[in-house]
């Protein structure tokens, strides 16, 4: 896990929903990540997926991912090449999702400090986010939800506590 | 020093003397549900890349989501999960008909008090209502957890909501759950335990203490509770075939809040468009004008959400222009219907009768919404394109509203009809 990453902002608000970040009528019926990429936030930002470029990183209000337990909600954006997701709180199930995919999440209120194209840096090590309007700082990870990460998800993880490979 | 009922199930999980929130256990869960996704977690499964589920006893998949299946895809997703049901012996399945997960669990008697459940479904918290602490896990936890028998949960911190008096006439568990999401909001209780406590929780049957549990995933909770009692005692007698240790919080437990509502003077309530918390009191949106009327879902598809719409309906016909669907919430809801004649008078109202399933609760089948539709449902989530269009409607609400609304053609407050 890179330890600084440095992405333009896709700024929104509070309680964005899995439904809107990916549609339940999709979930049984698209399977392949990259065209869940091609749904991301659709029926919240239909620019979203025409300008997403790799590390940009989506800054939001309260409570995001809130809703169903959805995975493709985390999947669809990794894959649309989102670099991490800063928010004052997340959904629990949301949250857990990410750490599983070791999509990277941040909670403070870095978009009090941002609007959306500009570019923030998120310091890992430091635990700060660098808004252009002001440093926001957040708790490091816990070591059990930190290995995840490093390990490059769940499923990784789980095979090398398996020993396999 | 007291704990609160979370702390004490995972403290006993754990192997601990005692757990604090924010501590992080590992613990092995009694029971695994999953669901039409279990095809989707087979493939996570494989990526780990054992052979055998770590113990097959515990899992419980239920084709529920897309029921029957409503294209080749979804016939080719529950292929994949019958073969996968057969090749490692999993011994709780159960195929399409059956019902929703979170009610076909306790019938079956997968759910008792102080269970440890997860579930790769947000409602699973459905199952506190048993004094169950289960929450919801996502798809490649519930691989792991079949790879492994084990999980990592973070010790919540809990709310206690004690809710006093009597519900008037006509005025339900899903107004008042309603009302309480209104007023702490879609996160306020995330991350929490929330004990479900007082008078009128204890008067409420089975059912109606399904609806708080269920929709306690609504405010964010990560488990919804109510202490078990004589009611669930009896409710699970038959069912499940083994002993169990109910598990209470202590009187002395630490809380984050406790909070307090009166139940006298509550009015029905409905959730408008297109967030759970956008709660107003019937009277707000009467005449509102409808389409399609849904009773049913895990939150309210239960024989009494039944009985309660037939009370209305019975010996009338909805409006011309409505479309009333009416989904049994198991096969045992589906058959108690039918020997009452709940399921003649609903037909005969005008009513069209779905399969035990989710139904058109996820706008997968079964009565989606075209732009600019109109629903009114018993379901507990009303988000933009959950039902089908993203430019359709979703209000919430109580069987009892939806009933009267289906009546009338518009919304309409059930104490007037
Ligand atoms: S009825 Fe609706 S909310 Fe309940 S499990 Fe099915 S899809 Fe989910």
């Amino acid at each position: 896990m890179e330890t600084r990453i440095t992405g333009r902002v896709w700024k929104y608000g509070d309680d964005v929903n899995t439904d809107v970040i990916f549609p339940g009528k999709y979930t049984y019926s698209i399977s392949d990540p990259k065209e869940m990429a091609q749904h991301a936030l659709e029926d919240l930002d239909p620019s979203f997926t025409e300008q997403v470029r790799p590390g940009d990183i989506i800054v939001a209000g309260k409570n995001w991912g809130c809703g169903s337990s959805r995975e493709q909600a985390v999947t669809c954006l990794k894959e649309a090449g989102v670099g991490a997701i800063v928010a004052r709180s997340f959904a629990r199930i949301y949250f857990r999702n990410c750490i599983n995919q070791a999509l990277p999440i941040v909670v403070c209120d870095a978009v009090d400090g941002v609007e959306s194209g500009e570019e923030i840096t998120i310091d890992f090590a430091e635990g700060t986010v660098t808004t252009p309007r002001g440093v926001y700082t957040f708790p490091p990870p816990a070591p059990e939800v930190m290995e995840i990460l490093e390990a490059g998800g769940l499923i990784p993880y789980v095979r090398k506590k398996l020993g396999i490979e | 020093m007291g704990h609160t009922f979370a702390e004490k199930v995972l403290a006993c999980k754990a192997g601990l003397e005692e757990v604090v929130p924010g501590q992080i256990v590992v613990v092995h869960p009694d029971k695994l549900l999953t669901h039409d996704n279990t095809a989707a977690i087979s493939k996570k499964f494989r990526q780990i890349g054992v052979e055998r589920m770590a113990d097959p006893g515990i899992s419980i998949i239920v084709l529920d989501h897309v029921v029957p299946a409503a294209n080749e895809t979804y016939a080719t997703n529950h292929r994949i999960i019958r073969e996968f049901v057969a090749e490692q012996g999993v011994e709780a399945f159960y195929d399409i008909g059956e019902g929703i997960c979170h009610q076909v669990l306790p019938e079956k008697g997968h759910t008792w008090p102080g269970a440890l459940i997860v579930g790769s479904d947000s409602h699973t918290t459905t199952h506190g209502a048993f004094g169950a602490f289960a929450a919801g896990i996502g798809r490649t936890e519930a691989a792991a957890v079949m790879a492994t028998g084990e999980i990592w949960l973070r010790v919540p911190e809990s709310l206690r909501i004690v809710i006093r008096g009597r519900l008037p006439e006509r005025v339900t568990p899903k107004d008042l759950i309603l009302h309480i999401i209104g007023d702490l909001g879609a996160d306020g209780a995330n991350y929490c335990s929330v004990e479900f406590a007082g008078e009128a929780v204890q008067e409420m049957s089975i059912a109606g203490r399904m609806v708080l549990t269920n929709m306690a995933a609504e405010m964010g909770a990560k488990n919804g509770m109510v202490e078990p009692d004589e009611k669930t005692r009896a409710w699970l007698a038959g069912r499940v075939g083994h002993d169990y240790e109910e598990v209470h919080p202590d009187p002395d437990a630490t809380y984050r809040q406790v909070i307090e509502y009166d139940v006298s003077d509550l009015v029905p309530q409905v959730a408008k468009p297109h967030t759970v918390d956008n709660v107003a009191p019937v009277t707000e949106v009467a005449g509102t004008v409808i389409n399609q009327a849904l009773i049913g879902t895990c939150t309210n598809g239960r024989l009494e959400d039944l009985e309660a719409a037939a009370g209305i309906l019975r010996g009338r016909h909805i409006a011309p222009g409505v479309r009333l669907l009416v989904l049994p919430a198991s096969r045992e809801v589906l058959l108690a219907a039918v020997e009452r004649g709940i399921v003649a008078d609903l037909v005969a109202a005008g009513a069209t009768l779905l399969n035990p399933g989710c139904g058109p609760c996820l706008g997968a089948h079964q009565g989606c919404m075209a732009p600019g539709e109109v629903t009114i449902s018993t379901a507990n989530r009303n988000f933009k394109g959950r039902m089908g269009s993203k430019e359709a409607f979703i209000y919430l609400a109580s069987p009892a509203t939806v009933a009267a609304s289906a009546l009338t053609g518009m919304i309409t407050d059930p104490r007037e009809v």
